[in-house]
């Protein structure tokens, strides 16, 4: 049997999506980063989305989001996506706007931008990925990174006397009254992925009703930062990454 | 009108689509004024007080990235925090405005006028290899006309410019005639003047436009430097701009530019009476510089002064044009602190004192 003939005998359960190009990822085989994208290119086409779409793609391991999903795409320096997403969306009002950022990006360097666009209440969805590590520059200390944590800046593990403490910033955002959803979700297990990306299409429609600023954090494994298996990986995030960033929603005001 | 509230003015006429700033001190009648005239109420620009200037230049980033015409505004201390989203613009090939109200420095400085920041506007100011236009302008009406040129510009060459004004030219008030008002560009325009821009449409477009300043690829990175490099060599043969007054018969030359101009006009005036023979060149392109016209009047002059409110910043570009043919001397004050036509004036003779005993 021929793959156009499974097509045509409408028996497909599963395929690449439509927007995911053919690039080789750079991602590492285990990452979280990959099934991010995924799920992201199948909403964007379940909802029609790819003719009213920017993306904002951070610097991390994210940096060539633009050159997997077939959307259009604005690469933002270290920590600005949420100031670029700010102004491609109220010069665009129309548009879908998300930004898609790592812990670093996201919560050391851009924490500002990411603050005060939710703050301001901008009609943008930002997807947060937080594996507790910095991946792209191999292996570095995170806001994020658990007490005790090893990395190649914490070799000795993460002392919080020294460092601070893993930043929860999910928990500020849901502070702030510009958010209407902020949850957290992971994509290790096929029940979590489902339930991630349900969040995402929420996001978007939140932003298409512009109910203001919508985070999902997706609490992800660097398994070469970690330095350990896929499957380790998974089980170590469930054991050790989940008692200090807990799943579920933080705040929805959408219901 | 002061110079700062004529940029706002012009820039609502231009059809601007969005300004994104931050506070500071002597250029915030800008932001102020935009708020005042609501525009968003009448031309649909949008005006966003950000929450700081790099938040500011990152928003003129990704406004511009969807080919809007959007600008910002500063002084010193905070264009000195926007110089990496202004690499940023240079490198993504956008257009966009910045403007500079220079104030005294380094570090916090002073309030008062200054020239101080010629290096940073001229010579790159972020990282990486490029320029911005850098326009100068001397008075309240080149203030309102240098928003529209240098938008007009940065669309051109898909480059960001620069206004770098003095503090003078920001707080003075002048009479100025405003450019016409003309409706902001509609989406279908900005789509067919700028087909590489982020709108979101990509499935219209049948394929997708991303904005990036990333190559890692060795061989395309160099080609995209080569490409920024001719488009500067081009903006140097075409858009060189200056004043000049007195050239004809000069003996001597002064070069400044801005409000500080406008005061060596008045003094070599003063010295004309006394019958010395002293020219000046107003560079209105700090880049490009108008190397060619004072290398030009170099060999026909005894001497240079170039008078700036700095310790001496443009007069290395006019030591550069002027090849040693003849002295070239800078006279400048610093904190704030403008000199008056008599204080130019003995520093010419200062320097050149066989003019005074003609």
């Amino acid at each position: 049997m021929t793959i156009e003939e499974i097509k045509q005998n409408g028996t497909v359960v599963a395929c690449k999506p439509r927007l995911l190009n053919d690039n080789n990822m750079h991602y590492c085989p285990g990452c979280s980063h990959g099934v991010v994208h995924r799920i992201l290119a199948e909403i964007i086409d379940e909802m029609h989305l790819d003719d009213n779409i920017i993306g904002v793609a951070p610097v991390g391991c994210a940096v060539f989001a633009y050159n997997y999903i077939d959307i259009d795409w604005i690469e933002a320096a270290h920590g600005r996506a949420p100031a670029v997403a700010t102004a491609a969306h109220r010069l665009n009002p129309d548009r879908v706007v998300f930004t898609y950022q790592g812990d670093g990006d996201l919560a050391a360097i851009g924490t500002a931008e990411a603050i005060h666009a939710a703050n301001r209440g901008e009609n943008i969805t930002i997807i947060f990925i937080n594996n507790g590590i910095y991946g792209m520059t191999g292996g570095q200390m995170a806001p994020t990174t658990l007490e005790g944590m090893k990395t190649s800046t914490t070799p000795y593990g993460r002392r919080v006397d020294l460092n601070g403490y893993p930043l929860k910033i999910s928990d500020l955002f849901a502070q702030l009254d510009g958010t209407c959803y902020v949850t957290r979700q992971s994509v290790h297990t096929p029940a979590a992925v489902r339930k991630a990306k349900k969040a995402i299409a929420q996001a978007f429609r939140n932003s298409i009703e512009k109910r203001g600023t919508s985070v999902i954090e997706i609490v992800s494994t660097c398994n070469s930062g970690w330095k350990m298996s896929a499957a380790q990986s998974n089980k170590w995030m469930e054991e050790n990454m989940f008692p200090h960033y807990p799943m579920g929603d933080l705040k929805n005001t959408v219901k | 009108m002061k110079g700062n509230e004529a940029i706002a003015h012009a820039a609502i006429r231009y059809g601007a689509d969005g300004y994104f700033g931050y506070p500071i001190t002597p250029q915030s009648e800008i932001l102020e004024t935009l708020e005042e005239l609501m525009p968003w109420e009448t031309t649909g620009m949008v005006v966003l007080q950000a929450e700081s200037e790099v938040a500011a230049i990152n928003m003129v980033y990704g406004g511009a990235s969807t080919g809007k015409a959007v600008f910002t505004s500063s002084s010193s201390p905070g264009v000195s925090l926007k110089q990496e989203g202004i690499s940023y613009i240079a490198a993504g090939e956008l257009p966009a405005l910045i403007i500079n109200v220079m104030r005294g420095g380094p570090g916090l400085g002073t309030i008062h006028p200054s020239q101080s920041d010629y290096f940073q506007a001229t010579k790159g100011g972020g990282h990486g290899d490029y320029h911005l236009i850098v326009l100068a302008p001397a008075s309240v009406q080149e203030m309102a006309d240098f928003v529209g040129l240098g938008f007009d510009l940065a669309f051109k060459y898909r480059t960001p410019a620069m206004i770098l004004a003095d503090g003078i030219v920001g707080q003075m008030m002048e009479k100025v005639v405003l450019p016409p008002a003309r409706p902001r560009r509609t989406d279908e325009e900005i789509a067919r003047q700028c087909p590489w821009a982020v709108t979101g449409r990509a499935a219209s477009r049948r394929h997708p436009n991303v904005e990036t300043t990333l190559e890692l690829d060795d061989e395309r990175m160099e080609q995209n430097n080569l490409r920024f490099q001719r488009t500067y060599r081009e903006i140097e043969a075409n858009e060189v701009r200056f004043e000049e007054y007195y050239t004809d018969d000069a003996e001597y030359l002064m070069v400044a530019f801005g409000s500080i101009a406008r005061i060596c006009l008045k003094a070599i005036e003063d010295a004309r009476e006394r019958g010395m023979k002293i020219g000046l060149i107003r560079p209105i392109t700090l880049w490009p510089f108008p190397k060619g016209q004072i290398e030009k009047l170099s060999r026909k002059v005894k001497g240079v002064l170039t008078v700036e409110i700095n310790a001496g910043q443009m007069v290395e570009d006019v030591r550069l044009a002027v090849e040693g043919r003849v002295p070239v001397y800078h006279y400048g004050r610093m904190g704030g602190i403008v000199p008056n036509p008599q204080e130019v004036l003995d520093a010419f003779i200062s320097h050149f004192p066989e003019t005074a005993r003609q």
